[in-house]
């Protein structure tokens, strides 16, 4: 690991003029960045510390409704707050479903919206990479592939984002709050992430001295709490990154769907929204027809990047099983298998 | 820069001079203060052999930056036993074959006091093994894991029952 300044900021004003200088990196819970620095892929020459920064570790419910979250909160703190996982259970399974017990003790908000990609070539610093090194090229392009993007990559980069949280954040437009030098501004998660384009290094929009300090989910979110789910398909049950994953979520009255919230991960650089899909959803009743339509919809434009042909298929398939467990209801408690398509709950057919 | 910091260390207080800020919280428990019950697996946070609890949770300590926990309470797995008197988990992992090199144990042993101490598994089988599942084990011993974990899950329950009745 190459060394670099220590430096533990008393304030958020602090902390962005220190983050600003070239070279400096934010640290909170360290489980993605330390990995990354430990292998040499990422080679800060300052750190700084925001973990201890005051007032950002706190859970707020706000006036219409709906919830702010400090960029310090726990991921296991979340997923395990009550009213939080009742008015918003998708996220909670979704936090649960990822990484370990341990990580997700240390593992920030903030962090996990800026988790990198663990695209193996992007890990290999002896591969070329375009993400890491502008102009390098793309091992993964001609590589083990399988894995990666079947939606908006471009030949640059084929990496996928790994984030389950952002899923379910998408789905239910989700915002964060971002201070940096020009004072504070608000983007909404579907728009923090950047497809790679000619650009695959520039992974968000965020810059230089940028500080998440808060995520916010709308009250209207709340509406959806009673049929919502997330389904992730990994290559082991547990801790392992999702091959593909959806995060669904109904409004269901008088036996119709009035409103539906679809959003897809491990499909693309980015958590994916999926507005085509939610549209045909709308104003019908729910059933197999419904949700094969719509998932033909939500990938209508995918195409291999690789030898991942059939993730356009198996993210299909996810999505209708999503939306099966979504229309049954969510369950009382988070499943026991968080997100597992091998859980034990009933209502879902296994082969949909 | 000042890179002095102070940590409790099963309960004892330890004030330690870090002359590179690049140390983790598991060198520093295993070079600084020799405390190798703590294992270097992976160093990358795959495995849990360096899980320690620090202020009562559970993470991995190859990922932690010493430097910026100045102030923890850390327990590692020679603070559990009491004397020559082992803890339950201990005497339950030995009862029931949790192990068999040993070298994944005590992060195990370490991420099954912070399962326990969390509260959502419960006697559930698969809620144990789900919650264990940053721990792996070369050896293959998990359901011997799963089974000692599930005994002093159960005692507890059964002991907070007798306390309620």
């Amino acid at each position: 690991m190459k060394t670099f300044h220590y430096i533990r900021p008393a304030s958020i004003a602090e902390a962005v003029a220190a983050a600003a200088e070239p070279g400096a990196a934010y640290l909170a819970g360290g489980t993605n960045l330390l990995d990354l620095m430990k292998g040499g892929i990422t080679r800060p020459s300052r750190l700084v510390d925001v973990s201890r920064l005051p007032g950002l570790d706190r859970i707020e419910r706000l006036p219409d409704g709906g919830v702010r979250i400090g960029a310090l909160v726990r991921n296991a703190d979340l997923a395990h707050d009550p009213d939080f996982a009742r008015s918003y259970p998708t996220i909670a399974e979704a936090l649960l479903s990822g990484a370990s017990a341990q990580l997700r003790n240390a593992a920030t908000v903030g962090g996990n919206l800026l988790q990198r990609t663990r695209c193996g070539y992007f890990y290999d610093v002896a591969s070329a990479c375009n993400k890491r090194q502008p102009g390098a090229g793309c091992d993964a392009r001609d590589g083990e592939n399988r894995l990666h993007a079947v939606l908006g990559w471009s030949e640059a980069c084929i990496a996928t984002h790994p984030s389950d949280f952002c899923v379910p954040l998408v789905a239910l437009d989700a915002v964060v709050e971002i201070e940096g030098r020009a004072g504070r501004r608000e983007v909404a998660v579907e728009a923090l992430h950047c497809l790679p384009g000619d650009t695959p290094a520039r992974e968000s929009a965020l810059e230089p001295g940028d500080l998440i300090v808060a995520l916010r989910v709308p009250g209207e979110a709340r509406a959806f709490s009673a049929h919502q789910r997330y389904l992730k398909v990994r290559e082991r049950t547990s801790y392992a990154f999702a091959m593909v994953s959806a995060a669904a979520a109904l409004r269901i009255e008088q036996g119709t769907i009035r409103d539906a919230r679809l959003a897809l991960g491990g499909v693309a650089a980015k958590p994916w929204r999926a507005r085509a899909a939610e549209d045909i959803l709308q104003g019908v009743r729910p059933g197999p027809d419904a949700y094969r339509r719509a998932a033909e919809a939500a990938l209508a434009g995918a195409t291999p990047s690789g030898d991942n042909q059939f993730k356009i298929e198996l993210a299909q398939r996810i999505l209708v099983r999503a939306l099966t467990l979504a229309a049954a209801g969510t369950p009382e408690r988070v499943a026991a298998l968080p997100a597992s398509p091998f859980s034990t709950l009933p209502g879902a057919l296994i082969d949909a | 820069m000042n890179l002095s910091i102070s940590l409790t260390v099963n309960s004892v207080r330890r004030d330690v001079e870090l002359e590179d800020p690049r140390v983790t919280l598991l060198d520093l428990l295993r070079e600084r203060l020799h405390l190798t019950g703590t294992k270097k697996g992976c160093d990358r946070g795959q495995c849990g052999a360096c899980t320690v609890l620090v202020d009562g949770r559970r993470i991995n300590s190859c990922l932690a930056l010493a430097i910026s926990h100045d102030g923890a309470d850390v327990l590692t797995i020679e603070g559990v036993a009491h004397g020559d008197q082992l803890h339950p988990l201990q005497t339950a992992f030995i009862a029931h074959d949790g192990f068999q090199c040993g070298f994944c144990t005590p992060g195990q042993i370490m991420s099954a006091l912070g399962l326990i101490r969390e509260g959502q598994a419960g006697d559930d089988p698969e809620r144990v093994r789900e919650g264990m599942s940053g721990n792996l084990c070369r050896c293959g011993a998990y359901s011997g894991i799963t089974d000692a974990v599930l005994e002093v899950e159960k005692s507890l329950n059964e002991a907070n029952q007798r306390r309620s009745a």
